[in-house]
């Protein structure tokens, strides 16, 4: 490991001269590529110019390469931070920092449906969240518009954390809460959440002036036609948790053309049968699993593993405090090992499942050839609590491994000198 | 009169103070053990809690209490005619885990309006109310938190107010009451609260003091300043009576008063919410000017940077894992939090859950905390690891003489675990409550269920 981090510091000081035309060799890796269940062991992966360009068995390293021994240890694609606010909240409660809902509260009902509202604008790439959510192995979310008196929370987009302005892949993604959570928005009754979510797909599909109080503004009307109709490719994310609201997401989505993803899910193990025959994927917290309010009497920690047996693809993401802690997730997944979901399909949730479930497969979630050179390098089994990410690379670049949080550590760690610990960078 | 000196005065003469407001506990614990053959579980790797590893070893207990440990089981076992043997072959066997911050019962499940029972957010200072008066034992999170082997927990109101409260410490088996539940002679708590939530509550929420850190400390001293009185008058009056004055008249009794005369008496522990790192070193002083001990910081998600001063204050850290950033006061929370503040000689960190998620696995937020440790440099054991969610939290809530290691003497409440519980895919396979099953993850006569989870979602036919 020391070895290891000393060739990652030495990268990091030489990284600006070299970023032109900079070549990494892993050396003797367990490479968990993601296409196949079984792992390739003791393989090399060549990366040029940010690009995986080969994986193989004994592969040939080039004389400008830096080399990087991974001694056999595991090798995944960075993982997935799930659905997170990181970028774009600082401290939860500083409203001045908070820029992930749009607040509605005291709004009227009809003004309150805003699909246009776009958390992807005020991504902020030099949070201090991002390096302290990559470092533990994740470089990739999906910004979260979170609802705040509004049933329909508006656009996310998935986004990759290299601290980089152009840090925005995929298209954007439509979150909808409905249940019970979102009565107070609707009138206070769930039903209402179709009656004004339907009109609101009325009013987007239509040509006409919409009198006399229209729910969608001309900006939101054309917000919505981004995810409904038959030729909608962007995904609407549901927030639900109870199985007969769940049914009705499927039935909505089909009459409207919605390309839906369950998120929370807590009972959407009632209604495997029907995901799966909907092939409409779980976006599930594996430790979700206590009657949390009467949506959720049946969540249960075996959840994951019903919905993975259903045939349901499934992606693991932390709905507890899931931007601050989003590194916590791939321990979640380590639980839904714990309680039947066979390992291959918990490390399947954190990195291709959601991936494809975003349409940004091309960009994360697998370690192949052409692939943009995403890979963290584990001590060991990568979704367990005795394991840490040893090296992150992120597009081609190694990582530094340093964030505020190590920074604060070395500092209070280091012995005191004369001068006070403000005086101590390290 | 110098205060400190007004709070010698008291401390000699408490007794008699404590006997006239101190009285027995009148919610007192009516726990009863169930009854439970005698048991040894063999072949097991034993983290003691003591900070010791036996390995290939065997613990017997019996009559609620654990009997031999180690080596000497083999003698020990003699003593018995029948006794139940449980193999644990390649499993590990600890002290039950003791949550010393837990607000099931007060935020039970689910999270209705009607079951919000845990901040009496209308003063901020109401040292008069009591966690366990508003207690639901049938929080189905109590039921969950024992399959994670938890055994004993401290519930605490929240923290909205300066001074939040009494805490309450329980035993984790599902009873129809909480005096049933109560740990018996567990001493009470009291919940106080630095920083942003008290002044947010109350400067910002209402427009009352305290409305900023300063309104808090002039809080804190208020009252303290009214209990060291309180505690004068009574002392007064106590030594007329017994001068045979029959005309002394007696003080007002003032519940909330009698909390904090507890405090200085030292018969009742603070427990108290506080993140930052120099409004702890605050707050010690704070305890100094009165006369008081802390106890226990919570949440200090900054404890790293005074470990030492910790140490040597003799106060305990109660901590999570990885928890940082959903505010200010957490900002500076690092993963090394745990281990850093467990390095000097005399600290006592401990691994807290304040979720009902994570009080189902406080051994994996341990492990966290551990391998975070290591990947510092730190050599940290698992047989030392299982102390910040064992003996530590029990020396907090001041029960280690009863519970928190697996000792001769001690309550028989044991976990065995599937593995090493330091790794995600390890469960607990049963729990033993005073030397009794009350969990096994193979038989399900032996998984309770709460009243309000029973008969949910019922299908027609099964």
């Amino acid at each position: 490991m020391n070895r290891l981090t000393r060739i990652a510091i030495a990268v990091a000081v030489t990284a600006p001269l070299s970023l032109s035309a900079q070549t990494l060799f892993i050396d003797d890796a367990t490479v968990h590529t993601m296409l196949d269940s079984a792992p390739m062991e003791n393989a090399d992966i060549l990366i040029v110019d940010g690009v995986i360009t080969a994986v193989d068995y004994g592969l040939e390293i080039p004389a400008d390469a830096e080399l990087i021994e991974a001694e056999g240890r595991p090798v995944t694609p960075g993982f997935f931070a799930g659905i997170s606010a990181l970028g774009i909240v600082e401290v939860s409660l500083e409203a001045a920092t908070v820029d992930n809902q749009l607040i509605l509260a005291e709004t009227p009902i009809a003004d309150k449906l805003r699909p246009e509202f776009n958390v992807a604008l005020a991504f902020n790439p030099a949070s201090s969240l991002i390096p302290i959510t990559r470092v533990e192995g994740y470089n990739w979310t999906v910004l979260h518009a979170q609802r705040e008196g509004n049933i329909i929370g508006g656009q996310g987009r998935p986004a990759m954390l290299g601290g980089h302005y152009d840090s925005l892949i995929g298209d954007p993604v439509l979150f909808i809460d409905v249940g019970s959570d979102a009565s107070e928005e609707s009138f206070g009754s769930r039903a209402a959440q179709w009656m004004l979510l339907s009109q609101a797909v009325d009013e987007s599909e239509s040509t006409i002036e919409w009198t006399p109080d229209p729910l969608l503004t001309p900006a939101g009307r054309k917000a919505m036609k981004l995810f409904t109709g038959s030729s909608a490719s962007s995904v609407t994310v549901f927030h639900v948790h109870r199985a007969s609201d769940i049914l009705q997401v499927l039935a909505f989505s089909e009459e409207h053309g919605f390309n839906p993803i369950i998120f929370g899910g807590s009972e959407a193990w009632k209604v495997a049968d029907q995901l799966a025959q909907a092939d409409v994927p779980v976006l599930i917290d594996p430790l979700a699993n206590l009657p949390a309010d009467f949506d959720q009497l049946g969540a249960r920690l075996d959840a994951a593993s019903i919905l993975h047996q259903a045939g349901v693809r499934i992606g693991i993401l932390n709905t507890g405090n899931g931007t601050h802690n989003a590194r916590d997730i791939r321990f979640r997944a380590g639980i839904a090992v714990a309680h039947g979901l066979p390992w291959q399909a918990a490390l399947e949730g954190v990195t291709i499942r959601p991936a494809q479930m975003f349409g940004v497969d091309h960009h994360t979630g697998t370690i192949e050839a052409n692939q943009r050179a995403n890979i963290v390098i584990w001590s060991g089994d990568p979704l367990d609590v005795t394991s840490v990410a040893d090296l992150v690379i992120l597009d081609g670049e190694p990582d530094s491994m340093v964030t505020r949080q190590t920074l604060l550590r070395d500092r209070y760690s280091a012995p005191e000198g004369e001068l006070p610990r403000g005086y101590i960078k390290p | 009169m110098n205060p400190k000196h007004l709070f010698l005065v008291s401390a000699a003469s408490a007794l008699l103070f404590s006997a006239a407001i101190m009285a027995a506990d009148p919610y007192a614990s009516t726990y009863q053990r169930i009854p439970a053959p005698p048991t040894v579980i063999e072949n097991a790797t034993i983290l003691t809690g003591t900070g010791e590893r036996l390995d290939s070893a065997s613990i017997l207990f019996a009559d609620g209490a654990v009997q031999a440990v180690g080596e000497s089981v083999e003698s020990v076992r003699l003593d018995y005619e029948e006794i139940e043997v449980v193999d644990a072959q390649g499993r590990w066997v600890t002290p039950g885990l003791i949550d010393v911050h837990s607000h099931l019962g007060v935020y039970p499940s689910p999270g209705m309006v009607a079951h919000s029972d845990g901040n009496e957010a209308t003063a901020p200072a109401t040292p008069n109310v009591w966690a366990e008066h508003s207690l639901w034992p049938q929080d189905p999170g109590f039921t969950h938190a024992l399959a994670g082997g938890v055994t004993s927990m401290q519930l605490l109101p929240g923290s909205a107010n300066l001074f939040g409260g009494r805490t309450v410490t329980v035993k984790n088996l599902p009873r129809n009451s909480y005096q049933a539940m109560k740990f018996p002679g567990a001493p009470h708590g009291l919940k106080m609260a630095c920083g942003e939530n008290p002044k947010r509550v109350y400067g910002t929420g209402k427009g009352v003091t305290p409305g900023t850190r300063m309104g808090n400390v002039a809080g804190y001293r208020d009252q303290w300043a009214k209990a060291q009185k309180y505690i004068h008058d009574w002392q007064q009056y106590d030594e007329l009576v017994e001068a045979g004055d029959t005309t002394a008249k007696e003080p007002e009794r003032n519940l909330g008063l009698d909390t904090l005369a507890g405090v200085l008496t030292g018969d009742i522990k603070i427990h108290m919410h506080c993140y930052r790192a120099d409004e702890m070193l605050l707050i010690l002083d704070v305890a100094k000017e009165f006369g008081y001990s802390v106890g226990t910081f919570h949440h200090g998600v900054e404890t790293y940077k005074i470990a030492d001063e910790l140490a040597e204050a003799g106060v305990c850290a109660a901590i999570w894992s990885d928890w940082w950033g959903f505010k200010m006061e957490a900002y500076d929370g690092i993963l090394e939090n745990v281990a850093m503040t467990d390095i000097p000689e005399g600290s006592c960190a401990i691994v807290h859950s304040d979720s009902s998620q994570l009080i189902q696995r406080l051994n994996i937020e341990a492990g966290k905390a551990m391998t975070s440790g290591r990947r510092m440099g730190l050599d940290i054991t698992p047989e030392h690891a299982i102390r910040w969610i064992t003996y530590n939290p029990a020396k907090s809530l001041g029960i280690e003489d009863q519970t928190g290691a697996l000792e001769p003497g001690k309550m028989a409440d044991v976990v065995i675990w599937s593995g090493n519980p330091f790794s995600v895919y390890t469960l607990a396979d049963r729990v033993y409550l005073d030397g009794a099953a009350v969990y096994d993850r193979f038989d399900p006569a032996l998984q309770p269920v709460s009243d309000f989870e029973l008969g949910q979602s019922l299908e027609v036919s099964p």
